[in-house]
């Protein structure tokens, strides 16, 4: 153990203070995400899920352009993205995977125009890079409440349209006869899902918000057949992923070549997606014996 | 602006417009459009570690681009396809990451191959992208009608022996060989624009396979050409022209097919 420790504590580039926040903050964001995930997967929503990740890019550039806090930029960007979507029509299983595609394709065109102009009128190229792939160690303490209470709101959303949502995403035509408002609850969820993926965004970058998204909650619910069980093994999948992650990457500083660190980003995917690839074991062993 | 440097940008920019109006096609009639974001945009990690070891960038592009197909193909298979897509994805990205943290003097290459650098194409780079589009449009011609049978309709396409999962392989084989092509030319979000407008527009206007492809080709090479014009003449990126061009051409077929629906 004092192995981790010794990079953690060395007078090096991070203090002790910065892997409390990222840690503290990765753990609230897998958590969100792990549980609005669940509904994600369920509904066949991945591709929204990570275009919202990407869109996040856009409302960060024109809010840096702006000369407005990035927070505001990826959420409002991300709510005006979900509300195009709706209009084009997500909540049909075979319009959905096109309008997702449009409104991704004319955001990053968007994002393409900001970003040029911030690098032209500010001379910052850096800001493309750190949009795109996060860092969970760029987090300013500032904003830390607001972030906190932004994802309390989208988890409450969740829970509070929880029963018609689980039936809706079910099945549609059920929750349709039973008189549950199916566009409006998927609406909803849009929005929640929004919500969540910009705060994701933001915090860790779009890699680990799309990867925190899916990657638990899919592997979640290939080992749990009830959803809310789902949930909590999704976001404990994340909140452990997350931190594992934190730590591998404290260590790689003195992995080859040394002082430089591996990405947590990187670190977080390896481990998710071989969380998805094990957890598919039961299932097939199952599947085998019951071929027998 | 059709003199010296611009010749090359409007010849590869056509070639990746005809290629990407018949590879798009069969992208919406099969509902790919995440794995032609995914493949794209994960493949540019390849472009990261052949920096990286210092190899071509096109045959990091060609291998990540590849092995995320195959990746998206065979864990599809098991489980959710868009799922498969998301995890293929972020995996190609984390280790895109990986490689530019490990190599220092990379980052400004970066963002030329996110958004594309249509307009500083070298002459040497016009007769690959001709022949590697010129494969993919000959494949796809190979494969139209099993391909074409298990995209509509995939149980009819088993019956006849039409595996779907060959096909969906195949596809995706064909998708990563053109992604490979228009990546370091046109950048991922060109291409996937491309992929997704024209197609979508041309669709909302025909309901006949073969002309909806040319229609679809014909709608590709107007937004690229506009693209490239505008951002000829007001310096703006021409990402953000071909973006909202694709968008802009989609609403337009969809006003279209709904004011002749009523």
């Amino acid at each position: 153990m004092s192995h981790f420790l010794t990079p953690l504590f060395a007078p090096g580039f991070f203090a002790s203070n910065a892997v409390a926040l990222a840690a503290g903050v990765g753990a609230i964001v897998a958590i969100v995400t792990g549980v609005v995930g669940v509904f994600t997967v369920m509904r066949g929503q991945a591709f929204a899920g990570e275009a919202f990740g990407d869109i996040g890019t856009t409302g960060g550039s024109g809010a840096f352009l702006l000369g407005v806090g990035p927070l505001w930029g990826f959420v409002v960007g991300n709510l005006i993205a979900a509300s195009a979507m709706e209009m084009i029509g997500i909540q049909r299983p075979r319009g959905r995977d096109l309008a997702t595609g449009i409104v991704l394709g004319a955001a990053i065109g968007l994002a393409a125009l900001f970003l040029y102009l911030d690098s032209t009128q500010r001379s910052t190229t850096g800001a493309t890079v750190t949009i795109l792939f996060g860092s969970v160690f760029a987090i300013s303490s500032s904003t830390l409440p607001l972030i906190i209470a932004l994802s309390l709101l989208a988890l409450a959303l969740v829970l509070l349209i929880y029963r018609p949502l689980l039936l809706s995403s079910v099945s549609a035509e059920v929750a349709a006869a039973r008189g549950i408002p199916v566009r409006l609850i998927g609406a909803c969820y849009l929005i929640a899902l929004a919500l969540a993926t910009a705060l994701a965004a933001i915090t860790i970058g779009a890699i680990l918000s799309t990867a925190l998204l899916i990657g638990p909650a899919a592997s979640a619910l290939r080992l749990f057949k009830r959803p809310f069980h789902a949930m909590l093994a999704a976001g404990a999948i994340g909140v452990a992923a997350m931190w594992l992650g934190i730590v591998l990457a404290y260590d790689s500083f003195l992995w080859p070549p040394a002082g430089r660190g591996w990405p947590v980003s990187f670190f977080v995917v390896t481990l998710l997606f071989t969380i998805y690839l094990l957890s598919g074991l039961p299932g097939l062993a199952r599947r085998r014996r019951s071929e027998r | 602006m059709f003199s010296g440097f611009m010749v090359n940008a409007w010849t590869v920019a056509s070639i990746v417009a005809v290629v990407a109006g018949i590879v798009g096609f069969f992208t919406v009639l099969r509902g790919s459009a995440f794995a032609a974001h995914a493949i794209p945009n994960g493949s540019f990690a390849g472009a990261a570690g052949a920096s990286l070891v210092g190899v071509s960038t096109l045959l990091g592009l060609g291998v990540f681009s590849l092995a995320g197909a195959l990746t998206i193909g065979l864990l599809g298979r098991r489980g959710r396809q868009d799922v498969a897509t998301a995890l293929a994805l972020v995996l190609m990205l984390g280790l895109g990451a990986l490689f530019l943290s490990l190599s220092v003097q990379y980052a400004p290459e970066v963002y030329s191959l996110l958004f594309g650098e249509v307009l500083g194409i070298a002459a040497n780079e016009v007769a690959p992208t001709a022949i590697l589009g010129l494969i993919c449009v000959c494949a796809l011609a190979i494969l139209y009608r099993p391909l074409m049978l298990s995209s509509v309709l995939p149980e009819v396409g088993e019956a006849h022996g039409v595996s779907s999962f060959l096909m969906d392989m195949l596809f995706l084989t064909v998708l990563a060989l053109a992604t490979a092509m228009t990546v370091p030319v046109v950048g991922t979000l060109l291409i996937f624009s491309l992929m997704i407008g024209a197609p979508a527009a041309a669709r909302s206007l025909t309901d006949r396979p073969l002309v909806a492809m040319a229609l679809s080709v014909l709608i590709a090479l107007l937004i690229v050409w506009i693209a490239i014009a505008a951002s000829y003449t007001t310096n703006y990126p021409v990402g953000f022209f071909v973006g909202s061009g694709a968008a802009v051409s989609y609403t337009l077929g969809r006003i279209w097919s709904s004011w002749r629906g009523t």
